[in-house]
């Protein structure tokens, strides 16, 4: 059993390695990217080069430095997935701290809610709002927010659910404190467990919905780079330009695949009862 | 059973009443402001289309009124006319409809009939080479884009192999073929697509049915039936099975609206003629009555799948329906 979990961490440190390295290069794209990601270049002998020694990822169908565009591709993949997760967790928790604290009909009215909200396939609700909202960058990571609270919301009421009953808190009660003392003070700093495993999972799945969004052209705008974009021009060169494919996939399942580690390890030490599968 | 069936029918109501306030709520949000940077390329089309929108669906008449038609247009599945072609958008949906329903029906099949026997085989070898094999696979699941995905299966399987079409459900010259060579050629068209779909909901629902089954397995009653010398194969495949796959019923409520939410970039990238490519291009064309029409009908789709899943469930487990 002690092999196993040593065998977890190990790839779970590689995990958090990966996140620290890519965290560094989207807070110093200026310095690592060796060319402008935005300079057009409509040359022949420019336009969707192979990876060479002076385009490493080889350049696009404009003539751009493709390893420059990844550079600042993932300043943009990071800040959505952050800003977004942050906005689920702020409604998630607050949702789910008030339904699972009063109960009675605010509970019942909120939990509706909630059940309202997960009938929609969530990428079709983004898409709806995007196509009333017009695609920007702000707009993606408020959308993005916007709806991947609901299972947090579950979980957080639950934990509270279960708390509220506790000695300590009923102790708290008897003497006196009042709601917002118990819930901030007493109830809130033991129901995190599944906050910051959801918020490590959620930059995963944030990252993943902003690529597709960018991929399907409803995302961060060109000529502004991100991985999901440049995946565009990826297809549509499909059969000559193999670089523009595959770079920009291979950092997405990578960037993705760390938080998802680096979340499982983290929840099966804080709370090995939540121990079970992922919802995508 | 009868009297389990009226209440989670009766709970639809509210269900439907708070789907239809919050797509209402939707259609408000568009600022009507065509000086952002997409509606900037073409502020006619976007801003008459709005005008257009708001006189199809009362939405300049007071907030009742509004509601109370929003909810008799989708109670009757009337969405108007589309902007573009002028034809009723519900039935630019039945035309759509059946492709849709061939994708998501196979991938739901594919992914169960894959899932449970690896999830199983996974919880009874736990640790096994198999096991850890599997674990790895779901965690690459679980981060693989799958648009990414479809790109590099149309890339190696349709263009460097040649194995199976591009995109498309069904060539022109579909009609000159008889009606077997039909079918042959609409699986063909459905092998790539399908695999990206069915791939969306694999890992999922087998790391859920692994988890299930170790549950089980560690029951009283599985120590019970191995210490009364029953053998192995009969402890798992006759005690241990039937209680583990339970609860992976409720999952075909949960996999539905990842599955239709997938339709709406695989049909797009596949060129798949169903109701999510329809979607995506009346999103891209401002076809707002088209949008919602494809919104709503996704939507209950989804609610059909959980009711019949919650329906299997307590026909199965007496114990849900007692409750």
């Amino acid at each position: 059993m002690k092999n196993k979990r040593d065998f977890r961490k190990k790839y779970a440190g590689v995990g958090l390695a990966v996140i620290l390295i890519m965290f560094l290069v989207a807070v110093f794209a200026n310095f690592i990217a060796p060319y402008d990601p935005e300079e057009i270049n409509l040359e022949p002998d420019a336009r969707l080069q192979a990876p060479s020694m002076k385009h490493l990822l080889g350049t696009d169908d404009l003539g751009r430095d493709v390893f420059s565009r990844m550079v600042y591709g993932a300043r943009i993949s990071l800040s959505v997935g952050f800003v977004a997760v942050f906005l689920s967790l702020v409604i998630g928790v607050t949702v789910g701290a008030i339904a699972g604290y009063f109960g009675g009909w605010v509970d019942t009215l909120l939990m509706r809610i909630v059940e309202i909200v997960m009938c929609f396939p969530r990428i079709f609700l983004i898409l709806m709002l995007i196509a009333f909202l017009g695609p920007n960058i702000i707009i993606v990571m408020a959308v993005i927010g916007l709806t991947g609270w609901t299972g947090l919301a579950r979980l957080v009421r639950a934990e509270f659910l279960s708390l509220k009953e506790r000695d300590y808190v009923q102790a708290a009660r008897a003497l006196g404190a009042g709601d917002r003392r118990i819930i901030f003070k007493h109830i809130l700093p033991n129901a995190l467990s599944p906050v910051y495993v959801s918020a490590v999972l959620g930059v995963g799945g944030a990252i993943l919905i902003e690529s597709s969004l960018s991929f399907l052209g409803l995302g961060v705008q060109i000529p502004t780079p991100s991985w999901g974009n440049i995946l565009t021009s990826g297809m549509h060169y499909i059969e000559s330009a193999w670089w523009l494919m595959l770079f920009p996939g291979l950092a997405i399942l990578i960037t993705v695949l760390s938080y998802n580690l680096v979340g499982e390890t983290l929840r099966d030490i804080l709370d090995p009862r939540l121990k079970g599968f992922n919802q995508k | 059973m009868i009297k389990y069936i009226t209440k989670r029918l009766l709970l639809m109501i509210p269900m439907l009443l708070g789907i239809s306030l919050l797509t209402l709520l939707i259609m408000h949000l568009s600022p009507g402001d065509p000086t952002s940077l997409r509606y900037g390329l073409n502020p006619e089309v976007s801003g008459s289309a709005r005008a257009q929108l708001h006189e199809l669906y009362n939405l300049d008449k007071p907030f009742i009124v509004q509601y109370g038609s929003w909810l008799k247009r989708i109670v009757t599945l009337d969405f108007g006319r589309s902007f573009l072609d002028n034809r009723p958008v519900i039935e630019k949906i039945r035309e759509r409809l059946p492709a849709t329903l061939l994708l998501q029906v196979s991938a739901l099949v594919l992914i169960f009939s894959i899932a449970i026997p690896v999830g199983v085989m996974s919880a009874v070898k736990q640790n096994s080479l198999f096991d850890k094999i599997t674990t790895f696979l779901v965690f690459i699941g679980f981060a693989t884009p799958t648009f990414w995905l479809a790109l590099i299966l149309m890339r190696v399987f349709a263009f460097n192999l040649e194995w199976f079409p591009v995109s498309g459900m069904s060539p022109w010259y579909a009609e000159f073929m008889t009606p077997f060579e039909r079918v042959r050629d609409v699986l063909w068209h459905l092998v790539l697509p399908l695999t990206t779909l069915a791939f969306t909901g694999l890992a999922s629902l087998s790391r859920y049915v692994r988890y299930s089954m170790l549950e089980v397995i560690r029951q009283d009653y599985i120590r019970t039936a191995r210490a009364k010398g029953l053998s192995e194969n009969k402890v798992i495949f006759k005690h241990a099975l039937k209680n583990a796959l339970l609860p992976v019923v409720t999952i075909l409520g949960m996999t539905l609206p990842a599955l239709i939410g997938g339709s709406f970039i695989f049909e797009t990238i596949f060129a798949w003629p169903g109701m999510g490519r329809l979607g995506y291009m009346s999103i891209m064309q401002y076809d707002y009555p088209t949008v919602m029409g494809v919104g709503i009908i996704s939507v209950f789709l989804t609610l059909i799948g959980i009711l019949i899943s919650d329906i299997l469930y307590a026909a199965i487990d007496p114990r849900i329906r007692f409750e």
